[in-house]
């Protein structure tokens, strides 16, 4: 801790990412208060006041406004876009959802590997192969293509698991491919580490007092992987909203009218020749963050083990 | 060596299995719903959907189901119901550009990675190697069709420095070919030379240390010497392996985004359009036999490793 506390850069940048969470939390104050819209609300043929002059939010040509700061009292202060939606609502609206993608995802994906990486590696024999055999065959999948074959056979039925029900359009299908897509990259390094810490004097200890197997798992050896588990999830976070702008690029994720960072970057790629800010303003705030989750992540890892090496992405 | 090819092409074979098997799941078993009508895709006829009942065996039990999934895409017989093309031809006409693509880029990104990995491991601390580890940083935080889009939009169509996007044959100008390959191969590698040149550093700083290089540096050979003959083509190994994996990954996946921004016209576009249109058939392929090439290659990978490195093979 004292290593994490000494590198400013990864503290500046850890701090970066909370202060982008929050201004993405408090979207609806800004919506409300300031440019006094919704995410939704077209304004295709309004007229704002620019320093005093009246001017059209969406131009007769089709092009909206670009980015007014402050000089229409905080209305469309990143501009508008095509349907004369206000960019900078859309753009903490959009980053609701593509943060909620992320954490929830990586929640999804560090319990998952978690728990398959500590049977896999205490139970070992059969249950291990077992286990093994089915994260390879993930894992030779590449990330992006099964996220995209799962996002186009989910899209139209949407997913029943047991209880758990999810509508095509919904936010949880790409939270659900999301979070599987990256299980291996996480449970291979988890059941390595278990495969160690379970020949551990401790563990022998805990054995003799008459612990079984579950109560070994997660109090005995589970602690020791918390310095794993907060570094992967931190990079978890970053490339889950990655991916979930290329599957929205895609159009494989966040289906539309739904805002994110993905869908906005993908409307704005397709108009970047007339107006530029669209494509712009989500991308820069799309790495941003994933900048300062890699950035403090980074830091983590040094503090804790700098010869670990950790990866993700394919 | 013999055993070892072996068991390493069985288990090769175990996998593909698999995955042709998890494939299948994937589209016709897990989501909710008629597989027919999702074959068809987003507007389909009444009859239409018949017609794919009946070919595809969707009333058939699963095993015969699985069997003649496989066939149709083994034997090429896969139709996209939408463009009403035939996948596999689609995927062979794609296939040099992706190749192109995928066979330049790793070029680039390794020679910069070295470039970058070498230069930050020698200056360890100082202030270029912080330099270096933000850029990288930032080189696996960019989306690759955003920064592609821009590049292909300011340096292509505004300055006019390169072409805005499209690809030609090698075969009919080869330096046309290079030139309107230039941005799609510098986008592509961004997120590995972020990648690569940080995990160089770390085993070029690991490789300084060991007996052989203070061996190297006491009979008094130059610094250059060392680094490059000593230190770099030993940190190189896992760089290697890595670099065969990621080829394979890109080629059967990674380029589907670079391919798309550019208009490259590959097997990626081919099927990012299918997932536009929710077409399920070339979605379907693509998926299988990125897999499989992902596979081939690593056992090619692990088999040259253990040629290289007897330990391997013993383990």
């Amino acid at each position: 801790m004292r290593r994490l506390r000494r590198n400013k850069v990864a503290l500046f940048f850890g701090f970066l990412f909370i202060l982008l969470v929050l201004a993405c939390v408090a979207a609806p104050i800004w919506a409300e208060e300031v440019a006094k819209t919704t995410p939704e609300a077209n304004h295709l043929s309004d007229v704002i006041k620019v320093d005093g002059k009246d001017v059209n939010v969406v131009g007769l040509d089709g092009v909206p406004i670009g980015p007014q700061w402050l000089k229409a009292d905080g209305k469309f202060f990143f501009g508008a876009d095509r349907n004369g939606r206000d960019i900078a609502v859309r753009l903490l609206y959009g980053g609701r959802n593509s943060l909620m993608i992320g954490i929830t995802a990586a929640i999804l994906t560090t319990i998952l590997a978690i728990v398959l990486g500590l049977i896999s590696g205490y139970f070992r024999g059969t249950t291990d192969t077992v286990i093994r055999a089915l994260l390879d065959v993930l894992w030779s999948f590449p990330v992006i293509i099964l996220a995209v074959a799962l996002g186009v056979a989910l899209a139209l039925g949407g997913l029943n698991i047991g209880p758990i029900h999810l509508e095509g359009d919904s936010l949880g299908i790409p939270i659900f491919i999301i979070g599987v897509v990256y299980v291996p990259y996480m449970a291979r390094p988890v059941r390595g580490q278990v495969l160690s810490l379970r020949e551990k004097e401790f563990v022998e200890a805990a054995r003799a007092q008459g612990a079984g197997p579950i109560r070994i798992m997660f109090t005995e050896i589970m602690p020791n992987l918390a310095g794993t588990m907060i570094v992967f999830f931190t990079l978890l976070i970053a490339n889950a909203i990655l991916l979930e702008s290329a599957l929205s690029f895609l159009g494989a994720g966040v289906q539309p009218p739904n805002p994110s960072w993905g869908t906005m970057i993908d409307e704005g790629v397709d108009r970047v020749a007339t107006a530029a800010h669209l494509a712009i303003v989500p991308g820069v705030m799309l790495v941003l963050t994933v900048l300062s989750l890699n950035v403090f992540g980074d830091g983590v890892r040094d503090a804790l083990d700098p010869r670990a090496k950790v990866r993700l992405e394919r | 060596m013999g055993r070892f090819v072996v068991r390493r092409l069985a288990q090769m074979a175990f996998v593909m299995w698999a995955v042709s098997v998890l494939t299948f799941l994937i589209f016709n078993v897990i989501p909710n719903g008629d597989p027919a009508e999702r074959m068809a895709g987003k507007q389909p006829r009444e009859a239409q959907i018949e017609a794919i009942r009946r070919e595809w065996g969707f009333d058939d039990n699963i095993f015969v189901q699985y069997f003649t999934t496989m066939k149709k895409v083994f034997t090429g017989d896969l139709v996209s119901y939408f463009t009403q093309l035939p996948v596999g031809e689609e995927i062979v006409k794609g296939l040099p550009r992706t190749l192109s693509l995928a066979i330049g880029a790793a070029l680039l990104w390794m020679f910069v990675a070295i470039c970058f990995g070498l230069y930050s491991a020698v200056r360890a601390g100082k202030f270029a190697d912080r330099f270096l580890t933000i850029i990288a940083l930032v080189g696996i935080s960019l989306p690759v069709f955003w920064i592609g889009a821009l590049m292909n939009h300011y340096l292509g169509f505004k300055l006019g420095w390169f072409p805005n996007g499209g690809y030609v044959e090698f075969t009919e100008d080869p330096i046309d070919w290079a030139y309107h390959l230039i941005l799609p191969w510098t986008a592509l590698s961004i997120l590995f030379v972020g990648f690569y040149s940080r995990v160089l550093r770390s085993n070029v700083l690991d490789t300084i240390n060991e007996d052989y290089v203070r061996t190297a540096r006491a009979k008094g050979l130059g610094e250059r010497q060392i680094m490059i003959r000593h230190v770099l083509r030993n940190s190189m190994i896992p760089i290697v392996t890595l670099w065969g994996l990621d080829f394979g990954a890109v080629v059967g996946g990674g380029a589907i985004l670079t391919e798309t921004v550019f208009d490259l016209q590959g097997v990626g576009q081919y099927a990012a359009e299918a997932v536009g249109q929710l077409d399920v058939p070339p979605v379907l392929a693509t998926t299988m036999f990125a897999a499989f090439f992902i596979v081939l290659l690593n056992a090619i990978v692990d088999i040259a490793y253990a040629y290289l490195d007897p330990r391997i093979r013993l383990q």
